[in-house]
């Protein structure tokens, strides 16, 4: 056996591998993974941006519009970044083919980040694929170059790993679609996408403060606009403590060998 | 050093079922190994343990000296395995497959590549390197998670049903394939339904039934355990009766075929002699059944009587 220059040298090619692996797989099924955002996305600029939106007026000081885009934007990430990871993990695990990274000599964290930053990828794609798309509709400035990169960086990767603990919890293809639809949509479409919360009754705006994805859309939002429903240190601490709690309990899970190895 | 060890391996499913009972197994590096057992014997959960993709429940397994609860990353990097089933991404192309598992095992790309070329000639896949690995043939399939073990270049190579299901030509093709590392120094072990592939092969010999091993020894000298064999002898000319043969349990198979049972002991000659003094001709002569498949079968049969005695008493 040819001996790789060391342990970290042969790490860091097997982690290089596995982003190169998930990075074919988006572009190779770009139908399914790229070409469905701009679609969506242009759809919900033309509905309500264009013929709502115009009769919703201004928030927050800025033509309705202008407001959905981020929102619009980290909306595909969340979803992408989760799509990605569940869709590839549970088919690896599913078509047998994740036993391929089980026998390698590369250490769980590793295989877990692999496979989350193979969901970050696909986030910043679709990110800016939808970032073009909007760009068709409204005019985007850019405030904080650094908060809308590290909210987008750190909002993807804690739903990558989300999808990442969805594929290893699942036992069936109808498991890894309860996550999106009965929590995600929902705290996504009631995290301040589509609206300012301080449009809400008292009781609805102290419920959103619960909202994860509030926090990261907001976040995300005041690298455009300069404007955000919540305090950003709040909205950080949030993102890493949740990206670090996320990472922990995925990689326990991989050396717990949950849903993977008997 | 030996290339793998195990001693006292156990592995209960949470189901309750005991898939091994204490399983202690040596193999000498360079060897080539026959893990042979029926269905359910254990021979995939060990394998599995040993590649990882099982968790144990109690014993030791060292590769090449480096055990699996210390120093699981060096164990893993010392092995190729060749699952029973394709486990590779059927949307994925030949020589992406290879390259990647290359990577995964910290090769760098340049080499995966050239290395790549190297196996898939040998193994006959080049021309089909950029085909979608499920438009293969069943044989290529195996051939290529042959070619995938290899592409780090382990030192123990572990083949599970490697040829189940492929055709003569293909089983004998992958046969030499294997012969040639053997040849080159890789430690090869073995498991198999088809029991002459494992006495065409190898050396050393493990039966594993029950989560047990019961039998592990040289083939050489397993097949030296039989008692009896039956040979077929074809006649030249047609026979309504057995033809007297003393000493011997003789039948016929239809009016040109004789089958003869000749015990350990019992020369072959002694048949010839009679059957030359009654004027019969033979023109072949073949094995009934393979020796190590009837060895097998006596092991296995007589350790389930030995069980059943055991439940009676």
């Amino acid at each position: 056996m040819t001996a790789p220059a060391g342990r970290a040298a042969a790490r860091w090619i097997g982690f290089r591998t596995t982003l190169i692996r998930e990075f074919g797989r988006i572009v190779r099924i770009w139908g399914q993974t790229l070409l469905p955002p701009a679609v969506t996305s242009t759809l919900y600029f033309v509905i309500f941006g264009s013929l709502i939106g115009r009769r919703v007026g201004q928030v927050g000081g800025h033509d309705y519009m202008q407001f959905i885009a981020p929102g619009l934007i980290m909306m595909s990430v969340i979803q992408n970044s989760y799509g990605n990871v569940v869709s590839s993990f549970f088919g690896a695990k599913f078509g047998k083919y994740l036993e391929e990274l089980l026998v390698a000599p590369l250490p769980n964290w590793l295989i877990v980040l692999g496979y989350a930053l193979g969901g970050v990828i696909r986030g910043f794609m679709v990110g800016t694929v939808v970032t073009i798309v909007s760009l068709f509709f409204t005019r985007l400035g850019v405030l904080h170059p650094v908060l809308i990169v590290s909210a987008a960086f750190l909002t993807s990767f804690v739903f990558a790993l989300g999808g990442f603990i969805n594929a290893m919890l699942a036992k069936n293809f109808d498991q890894i679609s309860w996550f999106p639809t009965f929590i995600l949509t929902p705290l996504t479409y009631l995290g301040g996408v589509f609206y300012s919360i301080r449009m809400l009754p008292p009781w609805a705006l102290d419920a959103s403060h619960a909202n994860p994805i509030l926090y990261m859309v907001s976040a995300f939002r005041y690298g455009f606009l300069g404007t955000a429903d919540v305090d950003l240190r709040l909205a950080y601490a949030i993102m890493v403590i949740a990206a670090v709690g996320m990472f922990s309990l995925a990689v326990v899970l991989m050396n717990r060998g949950v849903g993977i190895r008997d | 050093m030996r290339a793998l060890v195990l001693r006292q391996l156990t592995k209960t499913y949470k189901n309750g079922i005991k898939a091994l009972k204490g399983i202690d197994l040596e193999v000498e590096r360079g060897d080539f190994f026959a893990l042979l057992g029926p269905n359910g014997a254990g021979k995939t959960t060990a394998i599995g343990i040993v590649t990882s993709l099982v968790t144990k429940t109690s014993g030791v397994v060292e590769v090449f000296g480096h055990d699996i609860d210390r120093e699981l990353e060096i164990a893993k990097s010392c092995i190729g395995v060749v699952p029973q089933e394709a486990n590779f991404n059927q949307f994925e192309s030949v020589q992406t497959i290879v390259v990647n598992q290359a990577g995964f095992y910290g090769i760098p790309r340049h080499v995966a590549k050239q290395r790549a070329e190297v196996y898939l000639k040998q193994l006959q896949l080049w021309d089909r390197r950029r085909s979608i690995a499920r438009s293969l043939s069943g044989g290529m399939k195996r051939r290529l998670m042959i070619a995938r073990a290899l592409m780090h270049q382990p030192e123990l190579l572990i083949l599970d049903e490697p040829t189940a299901g492929v055709d003569i030509e293909v089983r004998r093709s992958m046969w030499e394939f294997l012969r040639l590392i053997n040849g080159e120094g890789t430690t090869i072990i073995l498991t198999t339904h088809y029991l002459e592939e494992a006495e065409n092969l190898c050396r050393n010999v493990a039966i594993i039934d029950g989560g047990r091993i019961i039998e592990r020894d040289s083939m050489a000298n397993v097949l030296r355990k039989l008692q009896a064999e039956t040979f077929v002898l074809n006649l030249r000319e047609a026979r309504t009766a057995v033809p007297r043969l003393e000493g011997f349990r003789a039948v016929l198979a239809d009016d040109h075929t004789l089958e003869v049972e000749v015990s350990r002991g019992q020369s072959l000659n002694r048949v010839f002699a009679q059957l030359s003094e009654q004027g019969i001709e033979i023109d072949s002569m073949r094995n009934k059944v393979n020796r190590l498949e009837e060895l097998f079968v006596r092991l296995v049969d007589s350790r389930g009587r030995a069980g059943a005695a055991e439940a009676l008493t």
